[in-house]
């Protein structure tokens, strides 16, 4: 018994020690926390005062928390609505961190490599193109012998981040599924079946002869999964990659608040289905404290922090882009 | 994920005299039996202070949404978050029939394992087969679904699915094409998740059945097969539809395998080779990407639901209980 107590007020003395320590609570989408998770880590050794909680608890979560200011910075794969941003009692910003892409991946005899275009991608979600050898795909890829196969359609249950930035796509791309489906983390989906998760809808493929569904550009590469090269807006057929996503980014255009759309991006070399993710930050910290040590890490991670996106299959925000968001943390008031 | 235990044990067991004795024991005793007397009313009232409580949250989480849809929620069809519109039929669709299929495999299959354990087997085999059911309820949720994704759903789609298809085709149930995530593959996953506590309650309930009235059988010149219909099953129907009562508790509320392997589709198909979607599944889905606030009290609604269909189907098993125990008593006594 004795040595219970002792041990309880040993721990009691250490988790003193530990509050001496400052601590930035954080949360919000699961998409980027893997190199939320790297960047806090490695900060830890440049500051040690300070530490870092991060919960991975969705983007919806995230924007309610920073809203109500439960935490110190809310984090979200999808830009705030105006209706939301309207509930902030003062000046909210989105600060783009790492950008991702969505790739095509599908399942067929052989596994050829395959060529889409927005508006077909678009006919086969809304269940109109229903056949893998429908002249709206053969068209596309001379020399592929496709089977005369249904399509199974393949899409994620749960709501994300990677379903926004795909809906968001077609949506730009199809004037028919702008208007019967829209954009959002999770639609009214017209055609297919759901997966759960990145996991969910990849094992779905894999099973399926003639399964087609998107996933994590990250998640297919760690897993080696097909996927198919897309025609980008300029009419070039792109292999998606960490390149083509900055390559997007550059070319997209950013209005002064971040809140911004990369899908269909119109450099070259851009692969079309990629987006960028934010974190919600105040600009007038409560905290004088906490806010300068949030301001330094974030000044560090857009520095030093942006070389090990690509190490995690996350694409770096390009030069011009990281000037302005540097730009806009130094303007944090604390 | 288990829902509230619907029937309490000791009505799951068939009606002795002696079990309606008054429960109040007016005591004289001192304060350690008054203060016994109050904690354990504090802990009964807890619990339904708690269930109060649930569906308080429950309700103060969807009053944007029922103030919107009023009942027209509840048979709706759409489910369409870009343009704030929700119904939740396919849901409760879902619910009900995954949760009714899982019963008719669990239910025979349990109650006639619990048989087999009880009546016939060797003593010798009896414990390591108790010990592999229960094993069963420690597999966690997420297991099932893993399982169900990568083994028993090709394996359905390409054999059972096929042959239901051929020569039971005839019937709509079977109908249409096989994508392998459908509503009788959720149907299964539950009814193996569901089997471990139907088995375990029914061989309680088979346990207690009275050597008395086996022997009794038997004196009669029953055979083996007769003694077991007449003396212990009639005896022990009532605690048996308990055990199935309390497996559709859990079948209603399980989420995750569910979600797994159902395909999730908000559609309402006779067919149960169509992908479907159930309430739990909907909800742990969508929860944490919902930003707007009609589209979270509408999912805050879709809880409200599963809690009234719990209750509700409870409330019923307890009425059909009850009917059930003015039959097997007569018989029993």
């Amino acid at each position: 018994m004795k040595k219970l107590l002792l041990l309880l007020l040993a721990t009691a003395v250490t988790g003193a020690g530990a509050s001496a320590q400052m601590l930035i609570n954080g949360a919000g989408a699961t998409f980027p926390q893997p190199i939320y998770a790297k960047w806090f880590d490695e900060y830890a050794k440049v500051d040690p005062s300070v530490r870092f909680n991060y919960q991975g608890i969705g983007s919806g979560g995230g924007q309610k928390q920073i809203l109500s200011e439960t935490v110190d910075f809310g984090a979200s794969d999808g830009p705030m609505s105006d209706a939301n941003l309207a509930k902030a009692t003062r000046t909210l910003w989105h600060i783009p961190t790492v950008a991702g892409a969505v790739v095509i991946s599908y399942n067929l005899p052989g596994n050829p490599a395959l060529r889409l275009d927005g508006p077909t991608l678009a006919a086969i979600y809304l269940g109109e193109v229903t056949k893998w050898n429908d002249p709206a795909i053969a068209g596309q890829n001379p020399g592929v012998a496709l089977p005369d196969q249904d399509i199974i359609v393949v899409h994620r249950s749960d709501g994300s981040g990677t379903s926004y930035i795909f809906t968001d796509y077609l949506s730009k791309v199809s004037p028919e599924w702008k208007t019967k489906v829209g954009k959002n983390t999770a639609v009214n989906w017209p055609a297919g079946l759901g997966g759960k998760g990145n996991a969910g809808v990849a094992g779905q493929i894999r099973q399926s002869s003639g399964a087609i569904g998107y996933v994590e550009l990250a998640y297919a590469r760690q897993n080696g999964l097909t996927f198919a090269a897309l025609k980008n807006a300029a009419g070039n057929y792109i292999t998606p990659s960490i390149d083509s996503v900055v390559a997007a980014l550059a070319s997209a255009t950013i209005p002064d608040d971040f809140r911004f759309s990369m899908v269909n991006a119109p450099g070259e070399n851009a692969y079309p289905i990629s987006g960028v993710t934010w974190l919600l930050i105040y600009q007038q910290q409560k905290d004088p404290a906490k806010g300068e040590k949030l301001v330094a890490f974030l000044k560090w991670a857009y520095t030093d922090g942006q070389k090990m996106a690509a190490s995690l299959d996350y694409a770096p925000l390009p030069d011009s882009v990281q000037a302005r968001v540097l730009a806009r943390v130094n303007e944090i008031k604390y | 994920m288990t829902g509230p235990s619907p029937v309490p044990p000791a009505q799951l067991l068939p009606d002795h005299g002696s079990a309606r004795r008054s429960s109040v024991v007016r005591s004289e005793g001192g304060w350690p039996d008054r203060s016994f007397h109050w904690l354990a009313l504090l802990a009964a009232l807890t619990i339904l202070a708690l269930i109060v409580l649930v569906g308080w949250e429950l309700y103060r989480g969807s009053r944007l949404a029922i103030h919107q849809f009023g009942a027209g929620f509840l048979v709706s069809s759409e489910w369409d978050p870009v343009s704030d519109v929700y119904g939740a039929l396919p849901f409760i669709f879902g619910t009900l029939v995954s949760s009714l299929i899982a019963l008719l495999i669990a239910v025979p299959l349990g109650v006639a394992t619990a048989l087999f354990l009880t009546e016939m087997a060797p003593i010798r085999l009896r414990q390591p087969v108790i010990t592999v059911i229960e094993l069963l309820a420690a597999v966690p949720s997420v297991i099932f679904g893993l399982w169900g994704i990568f083994v028993l759903v090709p394996w359905l789609r390409d054999h059972l699915f096929q042959w239901l298809r051929t020569y039971l085709g005839f019937l709509p149930l079977f109908r249409g094409p096989i994508y392998g995530p459908s509503m009788l593959a959720g149907g299964i996953i539950v009814a193996v998740m569901i089997l471990p506590i139907i088995t375990s309650v029914s061989r309680e309930i088979l346990r207690s059945v009275p050597n008395l009235q086996r022997e009794a059988a038997y004196a009669l010149g029953a055979t083996h097969w007769e003694t077991i219909r007449i003396a212990v099953i009639s005896y022990a129907r009532r605690g048996l539809f308990g055990a199935a009562v309390l497996g559709l508790g859990r079948a209603l509320g399980e989420t995750m395998a569910v979600t797994m392997v159902i395909g999730n589709r908000p559609e309402i198909s006779a067919s149960l080779l169509a992908p479907g979607y159930t309430l739990a599944s909907v909800v742990a889905n969508e929860f944490t990407e919902a930003t707007s606030d009609l589209y979270l009290n509408a999912l805050f609604e879709l809880g409200l639901v599963l809690l009234a269909i719990t209750i509700l189907v409870n409330v019923i098993a307890q009425l059909m209980l009850r009917t059930l125990a003015g039959g097997s008593g007569a018989k029993a006594h």
